[in-house]
């Protein structure tokens, strides 16, 4: 089993919440983990991406080679597109179609995503809307995660107990909330699979 | 065994506390910042009064550790590559005076120059102080070096290096723990002469230093970290630095290399194990994160011998980080063609937070600029260096800490008027005093302009050295008082800060302007770090 997920966003919006869950979730499991971060200068509204590599087996590369990736998981829809290079011909894209604009010249990316539709498995996903559908507004990052779940090869219930593990300390409301905000993102996937 | 999940810099921090360090030395810096912070924020080393708090600069933090080392106990001072720059003074010297509690310098350096000025890579260093350095391929060796490296620089009596590149060090991995060990108890130095470097004894202990030479060679020849992988095929024998062993492998998921392979994880270089793998094979190939250092070594200057390839010969890219991508293409391991990226992308430069205070100080000076006209501001490292770029295009120079005050200087002794420096309050302490003290010497005519953050903003919002004292500091290195001026960086005292700015430009000689405004991601930060200490 391996899974090599590349995760993407703009500095600030917290994409390393996702890889703290996972990361939890495969270090109860015992399978070997790396994960990439960015750090410094990019954080300061730069794009941010980290590679994230699951495997019950000993890893070696902390970066994921271009064409292995088996997911795209990002949170902001232009940079799903950023880190095309790094995913495999069999790999998916399940990116959040909520903006984040903050520079000039932001492209028109709909037929980018039309085009790419016909090549690769393509889940658009509106996660801020599901989040404030499902009662908290701050946890879109666990719609997508949720969204992203069917194509991850770690049983749901591990997952879950990684959420709960890396969100316990801010109580148990908190932990409902972001584990409602899973389930909402993978009934999506599922509905639309 | 249970294992933690740790950054490369983490594990760092985790085994320097297990091994009974009684404190760190550290001024921040990208990517090493996290290793100080991890110590601050542990309970064990908070509990054991492990020393952690930020040095000045990174000279100042390296001849800390080295008095702690000499008071008998462990130390480790941390810094980023060009860090190492600012310490090389000490650096060199300690190589020579030796230690007697162990002493690590961990420096990490930055390939592809993620958030540097350039990418050196610090194993120079080593090589020039002659000192042993270890070099972990991942975070479970990051841990493991680390806790062996304060025990062999205690059997060497050498400081001894940490090298790690940014890619391990903000990279997570499981690491497993060894058990902690006691600190060592105050005693002095055997040898009373150990840390006199008169020319008498420098003499003395720099011939002890190259005696130890040979000894340090047999302990790489028998390091658990430089290993001899047997392989078939001897068209090829590999040598691979750190994590580049990592993207070799990466290309051979069954661990089948067909080639020898030499990893090397400590210096100096096992001499007998390179031989073997030079007679054994027709080439060599040498894959090392950083500088071609080892490459050159092996190179073969006049063309006689075996042939050495790598960065210099273009196998491997001349600079930047590796990747295993490089490696499947320098062994000619065909690939999938990959999807490219739609062109229409657009990137996202770096920009100064909404509401920050530097914002405020380039567009009053924006407007200096425009009448005296461009190419007469000096500045320096911090996030006011993003002045260089749109909507401001301000500032003309970013060279090294420090560099703003003393190039502008310069160029006022070339004639140049008028002259701005502009410098964070962090880089003011760390490395601006001593160019301003040089300023007030000569009544140089040079206005600068200390934006004070109150912060080490760039690195992640760390206490400054500065601490609302600057313009006392100023009065006390001698700048005229009526010269030492205030404003506070807002929107709504533009038109306050280009009258101040103005006034000073016509003053010919040193003015010090100070813009006075916390930088907002501290005061959010601060807040947060109150809220939970409430919750706890
Ligand atoms: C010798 C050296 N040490 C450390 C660094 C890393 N670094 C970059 S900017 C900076 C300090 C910035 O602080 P300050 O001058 O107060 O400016 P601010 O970012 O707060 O605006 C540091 C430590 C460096 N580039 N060079
Ligand atoms: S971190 Fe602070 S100093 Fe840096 S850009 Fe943001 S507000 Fe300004």
């Amino acid at each position: 089993m391996k899974t090599d997920i590349i995760l993407a966003g703009v500095g600030g919006q917290g994409i390393l919440s996702i890889a703290a869950s996972l990361g939890a979730a495969a270090l109860n499991e015992n399978y070997y983990l790396k994960q990439a971060e960015t750090h410094g200068m990019s954080q300061r509204g730069g794009e941010v991406v980290s590679h994230l590599r699951i495997a019950d087996h000993p890893i070696w590369s902390d970066l994921i080679p271009s064409g292995k990736a088996d997911l795209i998981l990002s949170v902001e829809p232009m940079e799903s597109l950023r880190y095309l290079s790094y995913l495999s011909p069999k790999g998916s894209i399940v990116t959040n179609t909520a903006k984040f604009v903050n520079i000039t010249g932001y492209p028109d990316l709909d037929h980018t995503f039309e085009e790419l539709s016909e090549k690769v498995n393509i889940v658009r996903i509106d996660a801020d809307q599901i989040a404030k559908d499902s009662g908290n507004p701050k946890a879109s990052n666990m719609v997508m995660l949720g969204a992203a779940s069917p194509f991850i090869a770690i049983h749901e219930d591990i997952i879950i107990k990684g959420i709960e593990s890396i969100f316990k300390s801010k109580g148990e409301q908190i932990v409902e909330m972001n584990v409602k905000a899973f389930h909402a993102g993978k009934a999506f996937t599922l509905a639309k699979k | 065994m249970q294992k933690s999940l740790l950054l490369g810099v983490e594990a760092i921090g985790q085994a320097a506390i297990d091994a009974g360090i009684s404190g760190v030395y550290a001024y921040p810096g990208t990517p090493s910042t996290e290793i100080t912070e991890y110590i601050q924020n542990n309970k064990l080393a908070n509990s054991r009064k492990i020393h952690h708090e930020w040095s000045t600069n990174e000279k100042t933090a390296l001849e800390e550790a080295l008095g702690m080392s000499y008071a008998g106990k462990r130390a480790m001072a941390c810094m980023k590559h060009v860090g190492l720059n600012a310490a090389a003074d000490i650096f060199m010297n300690m190589a020579i005076t030796g230690v007697n509690g162990g002493l690590v310098v961990t420096v990490a350096d930055d390939p592809s120059q993620h958030s540097s000025q350039n990418e050196q890579d610090s194993r120079f260093y080593g090589k020039f102080a002659m000192i042993p350095v270890f070099e972990p391929s991942n975070q479970q060796e990051a841990y493991d070096m680390t806790y062996a490296a304060f025990a062999f620089s205690e059997k060497t009596g050498l400081p001894v290096m940490m090298r790690i590149p940014t890619r391990l060090a903000h990279s997570r991995s499981g690491v497993i723990q060894q058990p902690v060990m006691p600190e060592n108890n105050l005693h002095f130095p055997e040898n009373p002469i150990q840390f006199i470097l008169l020319p008498a004894y420098g003499r003395k202990l720099y011939q002890s230093l190259i005696d130890k030479q040979d000894w340090m060679v047999e302990l790489s020849e028998e390091s658990t970290y430089n290993n001899y992988f047997e392989g078939k095929d001897k068209s090829l024998g590999i040598v691979c630095c750190g994590i580049a062993y990592n993207y070799l492998m990466e290309n051979y998921p069954d661990n089948n290399c067909p080639y020898p392979v030499v990893k090397i994880g400590q210096y100096p270089l096992p001499k007998k194990m390179l031989k073997r793998l030079e007679q054994q094979c027709d080439e060599l190939f040498i894959a090392e994160e950083g500088f071609p250092l080892v490459e050159e070594m092996l190179s073969d200057f006049f063309e006689k011998g075996t042939k050495v390839s790598g960065r210099l010969n273009g196998a491997l890219p001349r600079r930047g980080e590796l990747n295993p991508d490089h490696l499947a293409k320098a062994l000619g391991k065909e690939k999938v063609q990959p999807t490219s990226s739609p062109n229409i992308l657009v990137g996202r430069p770096p920009s100064l937070c909404a509401g920050c205070g530097h914002k405020d100080t380039y567009e009053a000076l924006n407007e200096i600029i425009a009448e005296v006209g461009t190419g007469r501001v000096f500045s320096d490292i911090g996030c006011y260096t993003l002045g260089a770029l749109p909507p401001f295009n301000t500032i003309n120079t970013c060279v090294d800490m420090g560099a703003s005050i003393t190039m502008a200087k310069g160029a006022a002794d070339a004639g140049l008027t008028p002259v701005f420096a502009i410098i964070g309050d962090s880089t003011f302490t760390h490395s601006g005093i001593t160019g301003l003290l040089d300023c007030v010497v000569e009544k140089t005519n040079i206005n600068i302009i200390i934006v004070d953050n109150e912060a080490v903003a760039m690195t992640g919002g760390q206490s400054s050295a500065a601490k609302g004292r600057i313009e006392k500091i100023c009065e006390g290195v001698g700048v005229d008082p009526t010269h030492i001026r205030l404003f506070v960086p807002l929107k709504k005292n533009h038109d306050e800060i280009v009258s101040v700015i103005r006034e000073e430009m016509t003053f010919n000689g040193v003015s010090v302007i100070i813009g006075r405004r916390e930088c907002v991601q501290r005061i959010a930060k601060l807040k947060k770090l109150n809220r939970t200490n409430k919750e706890v």
